[in-house]
C-alpha cells in the first residue's frame, strides 16, 4: 500500500497555478526526495499533503486516511518540520518536545522518556531548561526536528530539514532522518541539496513549474541523462591543444591544469591518450572519467530554471 | 471527526495561549490597566453609589479583560512563523480558533472573579441571585473572547496593527452600553444600547448582584449565546478564506 498517496493536486494563487495536477505515491518505508527549484511548488504541495492547505482540486491520503476529511485522524500519523515554522520561542526546549507529544496522546511517563531520549540524541540536554528565543538557528532546527519526531509518526514530512545549517547539524539531520527510517518512518524530505538527495533517498521526483516532470530511483534518474561524458587529463609538461582533438574528441576545454575532453564514448578517448603520452613522452598526472550526476539530470529536468 | 480527538486539541491550542499570550505586554495593559484606569477617571471622585455602578463596572472588567488576548494571537502567530508549525499539529481551524477562545474568556472570567471577590469584600455588595452571576461570568468571558478572536481573523500579521484596531472597536462599545449611565436612566436613547452585546452582559450583572435588570435575564442569555455563535462562524469564515490564499 502506498502510504503517502496524492492524486491529481492543484492549487493556484489568484490567476498563478502554483501547483499543477500533482499525483505522488511514496511506499512504506522509503526515504521519498521532492527536489526542484526555488518557487516551484515543493511547500505548497507539501502544505496540502499535510493538511495545511486545502488544494482546490485532488486529494490525498496518508496511511489510507484522508487528509482534507479526517484531517485529526491523518494528521495523528505524522510529524512535520514545516518550512519556515520556527517552534514557540516563548517556551523552553522541553516544553516545545512534551506540548507537541500532547496532541498525539502520549502519557506523562512516555513523553518525558521520549523527549530525555531525543534531547540527549541531539545535544540539548543540558539546554533543555532554557527559553528557544535564546538558541542558535542550528539549535532551533533541532528542536524542530525533535518536535517532529517525537511521537516516532509512521510519516515524516521534511520541508529543507538542512536549510542554513553547518556540516555538523547537518550530519546530525541526516544521521537522525536515517535513524527515524531505521525504525519504520516513512520520510519524504525536500532539500535544496543535491548531493544530500543523493545520499539519503530512495526514491526521488523532481517538481517544475509546479508539475512533476520526473519520478524515479536515483540511480534510474541519472542514467536518464548521462549524455554529457568526458575525459580529464593532467600532464606535467605542456601539451599543444591539436594533439588531443583526436580519439572521438569533439570538444577540448582548458580548465586550470587540466584538460577536459568531451566524447561520446571515454574509451578509445583513454586508449589515444595514453598512446599520446607514450609518442610525446609525457607523464600524466592524473586521469579522470566524468560520471554523471545527479545534479546534471536535476538541472537538465528544470531547465538551469 | 472523534470528539475527544477534537476536545484535546482545543486545550492543548488553550494551554498553549495561556503559557504564551497571557504574560504579554499588549494584553496585560489592556486587559488589566486600562478597564481599572477607566474605573478611576469615570466612577471615583464623583460621588457616585459604588455599589449601584458595580455591575457597570464588572460587565467592563470582563469584557476588556477576556477580549484582549484573542486580538494578540493569531496575528503574533502569523508574524513568529509558528502559525503554520500550530496548523501542521493535529488541530482543524475550527480546534485552533476555540483554544484561542477559551484561553481569552478564562483568562477574563479568572480575572473579573477576583475584582468581583474584592468588590464584594471592600463595599459588601448584595448578591441576588448566585447562580445567575455565575452563568453571566461565563457566558460573558466566551461572548468577549470570542469577539477578541473575530478581532483577531483579518489577515494582518502586525499585531500592534490588530491591537489599534481592536481598541478602535472596543472603545465605542463601552459607552454605549449601559456601563457610565445605566440603562433605566437612558430613555429614549436606550436603542444606541441594544445593539450592543456587552448591554446584555451589563444588564445581567445588574440582575444577579442587585436584582434590578431591565430585560429578563432569558433573553439576555439568548442574545449572547447568539452573539457567541455569530462571532464564531464569522472567524472562521474569515480565517478559513485568509487559509485558502496561502499563509
Ligand atoms: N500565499 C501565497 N500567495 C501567492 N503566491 C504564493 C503563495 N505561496 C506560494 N506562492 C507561489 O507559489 C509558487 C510555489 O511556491 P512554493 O513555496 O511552493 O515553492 P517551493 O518549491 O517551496 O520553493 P522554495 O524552494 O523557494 O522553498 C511560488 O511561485 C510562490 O510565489
Ligand atoms: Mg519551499
Amino acid at each position: 500500500m502506498d502510504i503517502i498517496k496524492a492524486d491529481n493536486l492543484s492549487k493556484s494563487f489568484g490567476s498563478f497555478r502554483a501547483v499543477d495536477n500533482v499525483s505522488i505515491a511514496v511506499k512504506e518505508g522509503e526515504i521519498f526526495g521532492f527536489l526542484g527549484p526555488n518557487g516551484a511548488g515543493k511547500t505548497t504541495t507539501i502544505r496540502m499533503l499535510t493538511g495545511v492547505l486545502t488544494p482546490d482540486t485532488g486529494s490525498a491520503r496518508i496511511c489510507g486516511i484522508d487528509i482534507n476529511k479526517h484531517p485529526l485522524e491523518a494528521k495523528l500519523k505524522m510529524g512535520i518540520i514545516p518550512e519556515n515554522g520556527t517552534v514557540y520561542s516563548d517556551l523552553t526546549a522541553e516544553q516545545n518536545i512534551l506540548w507537541t507529544a500532547k496532541f498525539y496522546g502520549m502519557d506523562s511517563i512516555s513523553r518525558k522518556k521520549r523527549a530525555d531520549e531525543i534531547l540527549s540524541y541531539l545535544g540539548l540536554t543540558d539546554r533543555r531548561n532554557d527559553i528557544v528565543r535564546t538558541f542558535s538557528k542550528g539549535m532551533r532546527q533541532r528542536i524542530s526536528i525533535a518536535c517532529a519526531i517525537v511521537p516516532s509518526p509512521p510519516v515524516l514530512f521534511l520541508d529543507e530539514p538542512t536549510g542554513g545549517l553547518d556540516v555538523f547539524s547537518r550530519r546530525l539531520v541526516l544521521d537522525t532522518i536515517r535513524r527515524m527510517n531505521d525504525e519504520g518512518s516513512t520520510v519524504f524530505l525536500t532539500t535544496h541539496n543535491i548531493e544530500e538527495a543523493n545520499e539519503l533517498c530512495t526514491v526521488i521526483s523532481v517538481i517544475n513549474k509546479g508539475k512533476i516532470v520526473a519520478t524515479g530511483s536515483t540511480e534510474r534518474l541519472k542514467k536518464t541523462f548521462d549524455t554529457t561524458k568526458y575525459v580529464e587529463i593532467a600532464f606535467e609538461q605542456p601539451v599543444k591543444k591539436e594533439w588531443l582533438e583526436s580519439g572521438g574528441v569533439f570538444r577540448v576545454e582548458n580548465h586550470g591544469d587540466k584538460w577536459r575532453l568531451y566524447t561520446d564514448d571515454p574509451d578509445p578517448a583513454v586508449k589515444y591518450l595514453a598512446a599520446l603520452a607514450e609518442r610525446e613522452h609525457l607523464k600524466i598526472i592524473s586521469v579522470a572519467t566524468s560520471t554523471p550526476t545527479l545534479e546534471e539530470a536535476f538541472v537538465q529536468l528544470t531547465g538551469g530554471a | 471527526m472523534d470528539p475527544s480527538l477534537f476536545t484535546r486539541s482545543v486545550l492543548l491550542v488553550a494551554e498553549k495561549n495561556m503559557r504564551i499570550y497571557y504574560y504579554k505586554g499588549a494584553v496585560v495593559i489592556f486587559g488589566l490597566l486600562f478597564p481599572f484606569l477607566m474605573f478611576l477617571t469615570f466612577f471615583i471622585g464623583r460621588n457616585l453609589n459604588l455599589v449601584l455602578f458595580f455591575p457597570a463596572f464588572l460587565g467592563m472588567m470582563l469584557f476588556f479583560s477576556s477580549s484582549s488576548t484573542g486580538p494578540l494571537i493569531t496575528p503574533w502567530e502569523k508574524r513568529e512563523k509558528t502559525y503554520e508549525r500550530l496548523l501542521s499539529l493535529p488541530v482543524t481551524l475550527e480546534s485552533i480558533i476555540l483554544g484561542d477562545i477559551l484561553a481569552g474568556a478564562l483568562f477574563g472570567i479568572v480575572i473579573t472573579t477576583i475584582v468581583w471577590s474584592a468588590g464584594s469584600l471592600i463595599l459588601h455588595l448584595p448578591l441576588a441571585h448566585p447562580l445567575l452571576l455565575a452563568v453571566t461570568l461565563i457566558l460573558g468571558g466566551f461572548t468577549f473572547a470570542a469577539l477578541g478572536t473575530l478581532l483577531s481573523s483579518p489577515a494582518m500579521s502586525n499585531p500592534s496593527n490588530v491591537m489599534m484596531v481592536s481598541n478602535l472597536i472596543r472603545l465605542p462599545l463601552i459607552f454605549v452600553s449601559g456601563i457610565f449611565i445605566p440603562l433605566s436612566q437612558l430613555g429614549s436613547w436606550a436603542w444606541t444600547n441594544e445593539v450592543s452585546p456587552l448591554t446584555y452582559l451589563v444588564d445581567l450583572f445588574n440582575g444577579a448582584i442587585n436584582g434590578n435588570a431591565v430585560y429578563p435575564a432569558g433573553l439576555d442569555i439568548i442574545v449572547l449565546v447568539v452573539v457567541i455563535l455569530l462571532f464564531i462562524g464569522s472567524a472562521k469564515l474569515i480565517q478559513q478564506y485568509n487559509l485558502s490564499k496561502g499563509i
